[in-house]
């Protein structure tokens, strides 16, 4: 929808913007101030869709804020500006009713259809149910009997504590890592059922555009298809209590090779943890 | 000045107030009346997957040309301490097909408990099309201290169900209901 | 009712001499809008400063100096606290003071009552505020109060409830107060359709207020019950919903959004001819956008939930509702553009926050349409993009239209011009502070930071850091405005009745300051 020069002319201004407003260097060479057009079909779809919205509106804001800016130079009283007298004009009323409204529906066509894309979670390859617990995420993969809970790393939970005497800069991902990630397969279709244990969360991991609330009693579902392995991470994003702030989101995407190698090791462990449990109570039955 | 002195705008300022305090009773009890419209809207729609279709044993052809994956899922609340989960994670059915399988449920308390099941379906769209013929949410389940047992849910899918439609997720949450304790809130101030 | 009216002959007199029992038993319209405002500029610095204890904690990743539960309750007291005590009040506040001036009225139709609403409000803070010293403290749930996370309240619930009842009543009786008043008191041929748009903005505020308060009322009563009456209205184990809270909640809240900008429309249509020296363009067109703004916000709610799994038609349904917004709302910016547009423009201090309102205002109104996309919305939703969003409508929106007002008609309430220089710099400053503030949260929202945690991944620090300290040189600022306004009540540069070259209606045709009751005998407008 946007072509790549607009978009490097965008990053441009805006870098400039954020670093010549905030008399701030540049220290800080990778600095993120717009959204991820992230690793899935959906999520780069969700980003042209917010990139041609902000260049609508940056367009109608031209023209607005010019005529203004205009106004405020060309009219002053101190300029000897003479008022006019006039104070009503039906045709450009209109005319400036309609086409916002024009532009409004056009706006909406592809938003109509990339959220009836969003919803089709039909066809999908595997399942994986989200629990929202205060104050960390439980994942349960259907049908292949793995299931864990997902908290926030030891390292970064021991820095956030109020008068921690750690460098925040030595932390891995400080804030943004668990000790268990959710690992899933790319190029498949994954449908996410999500629920709640308490309160209300809300699960948000930005590189693939999907946010759900996890809702106690009710289960709401979504899916995502990653193109390209990696790690990303997200937070809750729905108010859930004291520490709301401290139960991020980490997504692990794998070849479907190196997910099944995963997906082993998972069967294994546990095999081994329920032998190990079995071997003790056969110990102590003795 | 005396125009304003005369009775005139006194009764008008009286009928103005009376008309707006009846507006405000009547938005107040507008509130409340979203609670049955809500419900309303949602059985109407099939939305929010949590109606409960108890249906009756009549029933259509089956559909055998289509198979839809149910699955299963079972949640507990926080203040509930018990094993819950489904015996089998899903199933294959044509439209229109009676299945019957079983929740296994343990109380691990060692005081009896109410249990209730609240059910949810996802899509939710696919909500009005699940018909259950008996579920063990349709009544609060007792619970000895330390029993375990397997429960019951037969139903079928509506062959009307939009084609759309490959996998449906039916989900419990059993909440508990015993009498004496509070359902909500009341834990520790986890919220402040 | 109103003995104000009814005996008038006999009340030539002015306000009560004892200190006390004129402000506490006073019906006077000018001193309730006094009281009002002076209440609202209190909440206004009560509110400000839980904010700037919210950037100082967000300054720099890691949590040096508060707790997180307490964090949660600086949010939600600071959101309650600027709703309900800062913007609500003041715009009561500026139409107690102005409407019987405007419409060529005595004084506010019903007296008794408002002086009631007023008192009502000091209570209810006092509830309110008492919560943060109760074991457990504040309410920590965010203003949104949503089950179940708001019945983990502890014994600050009852409270927050209570002081929520209070609130509404006072704006229901601050509202049918506006009602009654515009529809009885105008001066003898002044149509609905000659009405300065001031009232016309309140009336239609008043009809949300009227409409929507009582449905808040309804919703805290419901969690009041769930909480200690065992009921289940939004507990899924009773077979309630969690989800339906949210549903009633927004239907009361989006029209609260517009009770909180219209009356700032209203100011700014009388601010901007007044500088420009021509007359407003398209009166009767702001009249019908306010009007279908008023309509479209009762069928646009549930746009604040479009990720709690809402039906594809209704998602559908309200992103195509919500966008429709944007049409009057543009009709109004335009309407203003067009106004200044071949004028005679000068850009005394009103004229300066006037101004600002509009840009920044539209600003606001740009995201708000960006939020609208409900596919780019689940990126949006509960980010730091959010953030930037509502505030740069009620910041440099509604507040800076109450503070244009305060400029505006200062000098007509005292009698003494306001120090203009002073006035100036003080629009500057805070402008900078407002836009350092709240302009980088545009990006921390993009860029993954969710709203109302206390604590950041690192790679938000820049953008933190610059909204801390533009925060507290906007909080700063705003002493200087106190400075100001109190240098002007007690004196001054005498203001002449027209005060301003071009200012235009019945107002100003009344000596600075007016007398105790405006208009004892009824202007005619032709």
């Amino acid at each position: 929808m946007i072509c790549m020069r607009m978009r490097g002319v965008m990053e441009s201004t805006l870098v400039a913007a954020a670093m010549t407003g905030a008399g701030i260097g540049s220290a800080h060479a990778g600095l993120r101030y717009n959204m991820p057009e992230g690793v899935s079909e959906i999520s780069r779809s969700v980003y042209s869709l917010h990139m041609a919205m902000f260049w609508v509106c940056v367009a109608i804001g031209a023209l607005v804020f010019g005529a203004m800016i205009y106004s405020i130079v060309r009219f002053r009283k101190s300029a000897g500006a003479q008022p006019a007298n006039f104070h009503e004009n039906t045709a450009i009323e209109l005319i400036w009713t309609a086409i916002p409204f024009a532009i409004l529906v056009i706006m909406t066509i592809p938003a109509a259809g990339l959220l009836i894309k969003m919803d089709d979670t039909s066809q999908s390859d595997m399942t994986i149910k989200i629990t929202g617990y205060q104050w960390k995420w439980h994942y349960d993969y259907l049908d292949q009997d793995v299931s864990f809970f997902s908290a926030l790393a030891q390292d970064s939970n021991a820095a956030r504590q109020l008068g921690a005497q750690i460098d925040l800069k030595s932390v891995d991902h400080y804030l943004l890592n668990v000790d268990h990630p959710v690992v899933v397969p790319v190029g498949k279709k994954i449908r996410f059922l999500i629920t709640s244990n308490d309160v209300i969360h809300s699960w948000w991991v930005s590189d693939l555009a999907v946010k759900k609330d996890a809702i106690p009693g009710f289960i709401n579902e979504f899916w995502t298809r990653i193109d390209v392995p990696g790690i990303y991470r997200g937070q809750c994003a729905e108010l859930c209590g004291r520490d709301h702030g401290f139960m991020p989101i980490v997504v692990e995407a794998k070849t479907p090779e190196d997910y099944a190698a995963w997906l082993d090791a998972q069967h294994a462990a546990k095999a081994q943890q329920t032998a190990m449990v079995n071997g003790a109570a056969l110990a102590a039955a003795r | 000045m005396n125009n304003l002195a005369d009775p005139g705008p006194r009764k008008s300022n009286r009928s103005v107030l009376f008309q707006a305090v009846v507006v405000c009773l009547v938005m107040f009890g507008f509130g409340f009346a979203m609670v049955p419209l809500y419900r309303a809207f949602c059985n109407l729609t099939g939305i929010n997957g949590r109606m409960a279709v108890v249906a009756t044993e009549t029933l259509a052809q089956s559909d055998l040309t289509r198979v839809i994956t149910v699955q299963f899922v079972a949640n507990r609340n926080q203040y509930l301490p018990w094993e819950f989960k489904p015996e089998v994670s899903s199933v294959q059915v044509h439209p229109g097909e009676i299945r019957t399988v079983t929740f296994f449920a343990h109380n691990l308390r060692d005081v009896p408990m109410v249990g209730r099941a609240v059910p949810s379906i996802a899509p939710g769209e696919a909500a009005k099309y699940l018909r259950k013929l008996e579920c063990f949410c349709f009544n609060e389940q007792h619970f000895a201290s330390g029993e375990a047992r397997n429960m019951p849910v037969r139903f079928y899918i509506d062959p009307r169900i939009p084609p759309g439609i490959d996998t449906l997720t039916l989900s419990y949450t059993f909440f508990d209901a015993s009498p004496q304790t509070t359902m909500v809130g009341d834990k520790t101030a986890a919220g402040s | 009712m109103s003995e104000q009216v009814l005996g008038h002959d006999e009340h030539d007199h002015g306000p009560d001499p004892q200190f006390l029992r004129r402000w506490i038993t006073t019906t006077n319209h000018k001193d309730l809008g006094a009281l009002y405002l002076w209440f609202s500029l209190l909440m206004f610095l009560v509110g400000g400063a839980m904010a700037l204890v919210i950037r100082a904690e967000l300054f720099q990743p890691g949590m040096q100096l508060v707790r997180p539960e307490f964090f949660n309750q600086m949010t939600t007291m600071h959101a309650l606290v600027m709703i309900f005590g800062g913007v609500m009040p003041a715009f009561v506040g500026l139409s107690n003071w102005l409407l019987p001036v405007m419409l060529g009225a005595p004084d506010m139709a019903l007296p008794r009552l408002n002086n009631w609403g007023f008192w009502i409000l000091p209570f209810a803070f006092t509830l309110l505020i008492s919560t943060l010293f109760m074991p457990g403290g504040a309410p920590a749930g965010g203003w949104t109060m949503y089950p179940p996370l708001v019945l983990q309240t502890g014994l600050a619930f009852p409270f927050l409830i209570f002081s929520v009842h209070l609130l509404g009543v006072s704006s229901i009786m601050g509202g049918i107060n506006v009602i009654a008043t515009i529809l009885n008191l105008r001066a003898p041929g002044m149509t609905l359709m000659k009405m300065p748009l001031f009232a016309w903005s309140w009336l239609i505020t008043a009809f949300l207020i009227i409409a929507v308060m009582p449905v808040l009322a309804g919703a805290v009563t419901m969690l009041l019950m769930d909480k200690y009456f065992g009921t289940s209205f939004f507990n899924a184990a009773g077979g309630g919903d969690p989800v339906l809270f949210q549903h009633v909640f927004w239907f009361f809240g989006h029209p609260e959004v517009y009770i909180l900008i219209l009356p700032a429309f209203g100011i700014v249509s009388h601010i901007i001819p007044t500088f420009s020296r021509k007359p407003l363009f398209g009166h009767a067109s702001m009249v019908y956008a306010m009007s279908a703004i008023a309509f479209l916000s009762f069928i646009v709610w549930a746009h604040h939930m479009f990720t709690v799994g809402l039906p594809l038609a209704a998602e559908l349904f309200f992103m195509f509702a919500t966008m429709l917004i944007a049409v009057p709302t543009g009709v109004k910016v335009f309407n203003w553009t067009a106004t200044m547009w071949r004028g005679s423009l000068s850009f005394e201090t009103p004229m300066l926050f006037a101004l600002g309102f509009v840009f920044m205002f539209t600003i606001g109104g740009f995201s708000g349409l960006m939020l609208a996309m409900a596919p780019a919305d689940f990126q949006y939703q509960d980010t730091y993009f959010v953030v930037a969003h509502f505030h740069y409508v009620l910041v440099p929106g509604a507040v800076y239209s109450i503070m244009a007002a305060v400029y505006f008609w200062l000098p007509k309430w005292t009698g003494h011009m306001y120090d203009e220089r002073l006035g100036k710099l003080h629009f500057w400053l805070s402008t900078i502070g407002v836009n350092l503030t709240f302009f980088p949260m545009h990006f921390s929202g993009l860029a993954g930071m969710p709203r109302r945690i206390p604590d950041y991944a690192l790679q938000f620090t820049t953008f933190n850091q610059i909204s801390s300290v533009g925060a507290f040189m906007f909080g700063f600022s705003q002493l200087l405005f106190v400075y100001i306004v109190i240098k002007c009540v007690r004196g001054g540069e005498k203001a002449t009745a027209q005060v301003w070259e071009g200012a235009e209606g019945l107002e100003w045709t009344l000596p600075s300051p007016p007398p105790y009751h405006s208009f004892t005998i009824p202007p005619l407008v032709t």
